[in-house]
């Protein structure tokens, strides 16, 4: 699975994108969340504030709480601020 | 005619509007500039960066909605993104239609929905060397869904426009 991330979360988990294999008892972006933070505490620090992370499941918003199946790309990042 | 594109390079806005004319009225346009202060402090440019693919996805959506909302005759968003200057221009949205209503009512439901639901992220830098990831705002998010609540009585929203 591929996993990316944007502006500050990017920063402070300190790369990009990354391709991982979660295991199979994480079926959700928020058991990913808690899966990825107990690898480092680069990534503890970057999700710590849950209420700031968004997600999007194969390019299409979701939510944290919404099964990804068989998804191929996962991204978080902060609440977006274009225009 | 459609054009949605995301770059790094400005964009001629009186050309893009030209495009527009074919078969229209009237074409209405946002331009968002970058700023010179925020909060009080002097800014040295502005980062953008976005999700290439889900981007344009996202923005093509848009599109497909204003579609279906107005009659447009044609509708152009351009978003620039990398280090913009203060004065430069970030984002051209354009729509153009038989009648002004539709193109200036598109022009501000696009701006308002591209501010929340496609995925940029601005990053401020200041000319005393600090810099800072741009917060989303709440008001963004309300001028968004008031276009969501007025669908229902096919109005404007009078809160939250540009």
């Amino acid at each position: 699975m591929r996993i990316l991330y944007f502006a500050w979360l990017r920063e402070k988990i300190g790369l990009g994108e990354e391709t991982l294999i979660p295991p199979p008892n994480v079926t959700t972006p928020r058991g990913l969340i808690a899966w990825l933070s107990a690898r480092g505490a680069n990534y503890a620090a970057g999700f710590a504030n849950e209420a700031l992370i968004r997600c999007a499941v194969d390019q299409e918003f979701c939510a944290l709480d919404t099964p990804f199946g068989a998804a191929a790309e996962i991204a978080f990042f902060p609440p977006v601020t274009g225009g | 005619m459609r054009r949605i594109t995301v770059q790094e390079a400005d964009f001629d806005a009186t050309a893009e509007l030209a495009a527009l004319s074919a078969g229209a009225g009237g074409i209405a346009s946002f331009i968002g500039v970058v700023r010179g202060n925020v909060g009080g402090k002097v800014l040295a440019a502005l980062r953008l960066e976005h999700y290439p693919g889900m981007t344009e996805k996202a923005l093509e959506r848009l599109a497909d909605a204003a579609a279906v909302r107005w009659a447009l005759t044609g509708c152009t968003i351009i978003h620039r993104i990398g280090r913009l200057t203060p004065g430069q221009n970030i984002v051209l949205v354009a729509t153009a239609s038989q009648h002004r209503a539709a193109a200036l009512e598109a022009t501000a439901y696009l701006i308002d929905q591209l501010k929340t639901a496609a995925p940029f992220w601005k990053a401020e830098e200041f000319a005393d060397g600090t810099q800072a990831w741009v917060a989303a705002r709440e008001s963004d998010t309300n001028a968004a869904d008031a276009w969501t609540e007025a669908r229902a009585e096919n109005l404007p929203p009078d809160e939250g426009r540009l």
